[in-house]
């Protein structure tokens, strides 16, 4: 990937996510959401991560946030109403965003000489990304957190449905 | 280089210009499959010097330019925007799909070989599962753009059933996965050309059929058709969420919809059904179980490769549009039902019905 | 080439987008995709960070954070429901029950 596709891309991400937390209906955010992560999808293709790219599409853009917008849809939300007294909030709130920023850019600011790894630049293995490669780590090295995530998705299924049931009886 | 790009551009237009067209003919097959079904005189009205055959010309051209030429109306306090881009959305992504079809082996011109697929992916069903599921989007665009409570109601439905069937759609895939052993559907199509005791093609109908029934029936949930059109049911919703629009943006819902049904059709047939592979078609030509050979040419392989992707393709497409005039519409708790409490259980069963099987025979 | 500390920046300006949508915004399901947002600002970090190393460790750790908000999303938006139908509402501000 070079600079003359990273800029444009990345520069569409920005802006779509500051779509997300500026625009007041909020079946709009959601969809500059969707637009944000198909783009950062695009974007993982680029690292070469072809199965988390082809994952961020199903779970994230496919199935996440239609939920987002059908619940939306469902409860019939309409934009809001701006509130005056809040913009205090949101220059603090910014303010505190920039020194984040600020401080969390610090390390990495330069090159790329201080971090650990081969770069950016050197040869990609064939198997890189595949869903062969992610397969076999993630039944080896991290089989005990796969095995615990399924019993989150169960609790978060029972949870979901215990919460969302109309009161029977 | 430049060859490349040339290669890949002539099988990006060989691609549009069938699926284009068919999905165009689709429309006409429907309205004179639905008479035949229904027992009546049918589509007969656009027809050239007497021959009702010659309707599907009309269809492919009056059509789209009746179509074209009708007023656009974009309702009061719609979300203009939206309302414009919502059918680009919905027809997008199912284009597109199109790109890791393998639609032939590979055709050799000179000492160059080209892959008949677009985009040979390491992913590639899991692409079709992700753009199928950005399907979604339009259906619900559409609904919420149209400032319309039918419309509204089309799309809110629309969503909730196309995440219901994904998921039995999702299993049926990965059954699929389990049995190649492979994500890239050309490595399907080619492990399917080989045979079974010695004479019945490898198809994989014959290794999971239940993950066939599973498939077609969600890939039918997902293009929104009859039995599972409650999304744009019109006797309850007027057309659900395109009911307010006109001209070509109807149009362009109106070839969603048969474009899906083509990429249902050569999923299916890719997956289940040999893709390209003819049985007892060979790189070198025809050998049969019994013995005889015919020697063929590498460009007449190919295309009979070409024609029999088509000619499944065709089959499956009437395959959809006969049950769709032929099984009445769902109620929408039948359809949840169907999904949650039917396929989906089936889907996880077979799932580990085959890795106990594939067990059995890896350490057999 | 992009240097790997691009793709950084790009994910702490996304990660500080997130945040502060959370903080501004008063609508319960608008501050939710803010949390998205900021999961998927570490999981661009993470991606970037397994090419740079070469490591397959980054894409997977991908996966569990899919699979988390994937679970996180199916609770929060039960919430969300149930909160709507007792109070009609989904603003912060106005849900105050537990709040001195």
């Amino acid at each position: 990937m070079t600079l003359l596709t990273f800029l444009p891309l990345s520069a569409l991400i920005v802006i779509f996510a500051l779509g997300v937390i500026l625009n007041r209906h909020p079946i709009r955010s959601a969809l500059c959401l969707a637009v944000t992560l198909f783009l950062l999808a695009v974007m993982f293709v680029f690292l070469d991560a072809h199965l988390v790219a082809a994952l961020q599409i199903i779970v994230y853009a496919g199935a996440i946030l239609v939920l987002f917008l059908f619940v939306i849809m469902l409860l019939n939300l309409e934009a809001d109403i701006p509130q005056r007294r809040r913009r205090n909030l949101t220059i603090a709130a910014t303010a505190a965003g920039l020194v984040f920023a600020g401080v969390a850019l610090r390390p990495f600011l330069g090159s790329d000489a201080g971090l650990p790894g081969v770069g950016m630049s050197g040869p990609v293995p064939d198997t890189f990304g595949t869903a062969a490669a992610i397969g076999q780590r993630l039944f080896t090295h991290f089989v005990l957190p796969f095995e615990v995530t399924s019993v989150l998705l169960l609790v978060a299924v029972l949870g979901a449905v215990v919460l969302a049931k109309k009161k029977i009886g | 280089m430049l060859i490349e790009i040339v290669i890949i551009l002539v099988k990006i237009l060989a691609v549009l210009g069938m699926v284009m067209p068919l999905a165009g003919a689709l429309g006409w097959i429907e309205r004179k499959g639905s008479a035949l079904i229904h027992d009546r005189i049918g589509a007969n009205r656009a027809s050239i010097y007497g021959f009702a055959g010659a309707g599907l010309v009309n269809t492919l051209v009056a059509d789209p330019l009746k179509f074209a030429t009708k007023e656009d109306v974009i309702p009061r306090g719609a979300d203009r925007l939206l309302h414009t881009i919502a059918p680009c959305i919905n027809l997008f992504p199912v284009l597109v799909a199109f790109a890791v079809l393998p639609f032939g082996d590979v055709l050799l011109v000179g000492d160059r070989e080209i892959n008949l697929q677009i985009a040979p992916l390491g992913i590639g069903v899991m692409y079709v599962l992700a753009m199928m599921s950005l399907g979604v989007y339009g259906v619900v665009l559409g609904g919420w753009a149209s400032n319309n409570r039918w419309s509204l109601l089309g799309g809110i439905r629309g969503s909730a059933q196309m995440i219901s069937y994904e998921l039995p759609m999702g299993l049926a895939i990965i059954a699929m996965i389990l049995t190649y052993g492979t994500l890239d559907l050309q490595e399907m199509a080619r492990a399917q050309g080989e045979l079974i005791w010695g004479w019945l093609p490898a198809w994989g109908i014959f290794y999971q059929p239940v993950a066939f029934l599973i498939l077609l029936v969600a890939g039918i949930a997902e293009s929104k058709r009859i039995p599972f059109d409650l999304p744009e049911s019109e006797s309850e919703l007027i057309s659900g969420y395109f009911t307010e629009y006109s001209g070509i943006k109807h149009l362009m819902f109106f070839m969603t919809d048969f474009v899906e049904v083509i990429i249902v059709s050569g999923l299916v047939s890719t997956l289940f059904f040999g893709g390209w592979q003819v049985p007892y078609l060979y790189s070198s030509g025809f050998e049969f179980p019994w013995g005889a050979s015919i020697a063929l040419p590498n460009i007449a392989i190919v295309l009979l490769q070409i024609v029999s992707f088509t000619l499944k393709i065709v089959f499956f497409c009437w395959f959809q549009i006969m049950i769709r005039w032929t099984i009445p519409r769902f109620r929408y708790d039948q359809l949840m039902h169907l999904g949650w409490l039917g396929l989906l259980p089936i889907g996880f069963v077979n799932i580990v019905a085959t890795a106990v099987a594939i067990l059995a025979t890896q350490s057999a | 080439m992009v240097p790997a500390t691009y793709y950084i920046a790009l994910s702490v300006l996304l990660f500080v987008i997130g945040a502060i949508g959370f903080l501004i915004r008063r609508n319960l399901i608008v501050m939710f995709m803010s949390i998205e947002l900021m999961l998927n600002a570490a999981n661009l970090a993470f991606v970037a960070f397994a090419r740079h190393q070469l490591s397959m460790d980054g894409q997977v750790i991908v996966f569990f954070v899919m699979t988390v908000a994937a679970a996180e999303v199916a609770v929060g938006l039960a919430i969300l429901i149930a909160l709507f139908r007792h109070r009609e509402t989904l603003n912060a501000d106005e849900v105050r029950m537990l709040r001195w």
